[in-house]
Formats: C-alpha cells, sequence, structure tokens
C-alpha cells in the first residue's frame, strides 16, 4: 500500500495531466487526417467533442469520407469499441458510494483507454470528484488538439510528430510494468495478451481480424487464462 | 458527401456512447463470484498489453526508432517512475533515434 486515492477534483486533475498532454498530439494528428478528408473544421471538433475515442474516431472518419452506410458506421464504431464495454464493467466495481445513476451515466462518457487505466490503477475505489477531475484535462487536451490540428495543417515539424506518437504506448507501459515485475502471474497475461495479438496481426489466415476486434479477443482470453490458472483471493489485490 | 455529416456524427457517438454507459449504469452491486472477480482484475492488464503490442512498433517513422523508444519506457518504467516521466522518455529516445538515422547515417 503506497498511497490512498484521495477523492478530490484537484486529485483527479493532478493525475489527468500526462494523459491530457498525450493526447494533444493524437487529437493533434487526428485533426489533420479529418481536414484532409475535406470534413469541415466544425464537424471535426464534433466529432471529437462528442466521441473521445482515437481509434474509434479514425475509423468513423474513414467511413465518412468513403460515404459508407449509417449501419457501417455503427457496427464499425461498435467493434472498436466494444473494449470500453469491458472497460466499464471492470471499472463499476471500483466506484465508491457516492456513484448514484446520475453520476454513472456521466462518468462512462469520459471511459477511455488511458482515463481507464489510470482509475483502474488505483489501489482504492474512486469516488466521483476524482472521476470528473481525471476526465477534465483529457477532455479539454483531445478537444484542442483536434481544434489546432483540424486549423493548423501542421505547425509542428514532422520529426516531433513522430517522436510525440509513441507518447501513449509508454504511458500504457508505466502502468503495465511495474505490477507486472512485483507479480509474475501478471506477467503470463500481459504476455498472453500480447503474444496472442501478434499473431493475429502477423499470420495472414489471422488477418482478416480487425485492429479493434483483436483487441477484444486478445483481451478475453488472457483475462479468463488468468481467472483460469490463478484466480485472486480475497483481499490480496489490494496487496499488490 | 450524399449523406448526412450530422447524422454520422450522431451515430458513432451514440454507439460510442452505449459502450461504455451500458455496463456502467446496470451493474452496481459489488460482483461476488472468485472467477468474474479474477477476469475483471486481468482485464486492464491484458487489454493494454494487446493494444501496446505490435502496434507500438507502427507508432513512429520508423521501426528501430520505435523499438529504442519501447526498450526506453520498459526499462524507465522497471524502476517505477511515473506516468509522464515514462512517456517522455520514450519520445526522447524516439528523437535522439531518429535524429542520428537521419543526420549521421545515410
Amino acid at each position: 500500500m503506497t498511497e490512498v486515492t484521495k477523492n478530490t477534483y484537484r486529485a483527479g486533475l493532478i493525475d489527468g495531466v500526462p494523459i491530457g498532454l498525450g493526447y494533444l498530439s493524437v487529437s493533434f494528428t487526428f485533426g489533420i487526417m479529418a481536414s484532409s478528408l475535406g470534413i469541415p473544421f466544425g464537424y471535426t471538433l464534433l466529432i471529437s467533442m462528442t466521441n473521445l475515442t482515437s481509434a474509434g474516431q479514425l475509423a468513423g472518419i474513414g467511413v465518412i469520407a468513403a460515404n459508407g452506410s449509417y449501419a457501417e458506421i455503427a457496427l464499425t464504431q461498435l467493434i472498436i469499441n466494444l473494449r470500453y464495454a469491458l472497460m466499464s464493467l471492470s471499472l463499476s466495481q471500483k466506484l465508491d458510494k457516492s456513484f448514484n445513476i446520475f453520476h454513472r451515466l456521466a462518468v462512462s462518457f469520459g471511459i477511455t483507454d488511458e482515463i481507464f487505466a489510470v482509475a483502474a490503477a488505483k489501489e482504492h475505489d474512486v469516488g466521483t470528484k476524482y472521476m470528473y477531475g481525471l476526465i477534465t484535462i483529457p477532455y479539454i487536451g483531445w478537444s484542442a488538439g483536434t481544434a489546432l490540428g483540424a486549423l493548423a495543417g501542421s505547425i509542428l515539424p514532422e520529426l516531433i510528430r513522430n517522436a510525440l506518437g509513441i507518447a501513449l504506448y509508454g504511458m500504457f507501459i508505466a502502468i503495465v510494468v511495474p505490477p507486472a515485475r512485483k507479480t509474475p502471474r501478471l506477467l503470463v497475461v500481459v504476455g498472453a495478451a500480447a503474444g496472442l495479438s501478434c499473431m493475429i496481426r502477423y499470420i495472414p489466415i489471422l488477418s482478416f481480424i480487425s485492429d479493434g476486434f483483436s483487441i477484444i479477443i486478445c483481451t478475453l482470453a488472457a483475462a479468463l487464462l488468468g481467472a483460469l490458472l490463478f484466480p485472486i483471493d480475497e483481499g490480496e489485490k489490494n496487496a499488490e | 458527401m450524399q449523406n448526412n455529416i450530422i447524422i454520422y456524427i450522431l451515430v458513432m457517438a451514440l454507439v460510442t456512447y452505449l459502450t461504455r454507459m451500458i455496463p456502467m449504469a446496470l451493474v452496481k452491486g459489488k460482483i461476488e463470484s472468485r472467477f468474474v472477480k479474477s477476469f475483471i482484475y486481468y482485464v486492464p492488464y491484458a487489454v493494454l498489453s494487446a493494444m501496446t503490442i505490435p502496434a507500438i512498433f507502427y507508432s513512429t517513422a520508423d521501426t528501430l526508432s520505435a523499438v529504442v523508444g519501447f526498450i526506453a519506457a520498459i526499462v524507465v518504467a522497471f524502476f517505477g517512475r511515473s506516468l509522464l516521466t515514462v512517456a517522455l522518455s520514450a519520445c526522447g529516445s524516439v528523437l535522439i533515434c531518429e535524429l542520428v538515422m537521419k543526420y549521421l547515417i545515410i
């Protein structure tokens, strides 16, 4: 046990800063791509402010640019974003008593890979104030980055943009590695997910599986493996 | 564009929101099953791992710089540094690697 999660807006804001910074570069790229596909500035910004998801938005503007059907865009979003259902389910177990139905409806809008990851990594249950704080700066970063990207095309030199492309993955690694180092069975789960993900990507007969589906399959398989091989004991979770 | 872009955006936003909202709105009690609890405990690590590998190797201009950034992130994370430190270390390593490749080699 190290820190206790404080249920304050401020604590959430602070934890959201690195996510917001990471989002600036990703949404900046999204803004550039949307404008290059001919989507007007206002609509590009509206997509980011109503969706708040990287992979889904990128796929979405692809369907829009190709003039696909409404059913196609719905299905694309469902497949790519179904992982959020797993994350929301997982996070539903970490919400403290301050969460009524209204807060659940509001906070669930802000569940992204990174926000989920930071909240899930907390040792204790999270409260409403903390979650609203955690979502604030990433939301601003995501919207502002999109606007800048869509407006300015490319302000940053390509070299810097390339380097920023790895930022979010760096954050994921920062979340996974420290607990995996202390708990070897986590390494098995992490390794299984990574291995399966590579198989789907590189084995030709499996390459029809989209990125969104691949993440879902790998997550389900690796978490099932973990639950079957190493079921956790009561209270053990908090001792890590 | 023949289809209405506002409808596209509404459909996208609605589907995305529903995937996030339904489980959080419906699952209120604490789950008791040890199996389900274990499964949920492993989900974040599995999903982050699957999203990172192998996608991280395609996140920069060159696979080599991405591998360098990946290793830098693992090493810095191994010593338990903050999210921002690990992310910036990865970015810095990628930048240095690409500068070296661009101006020193060739």
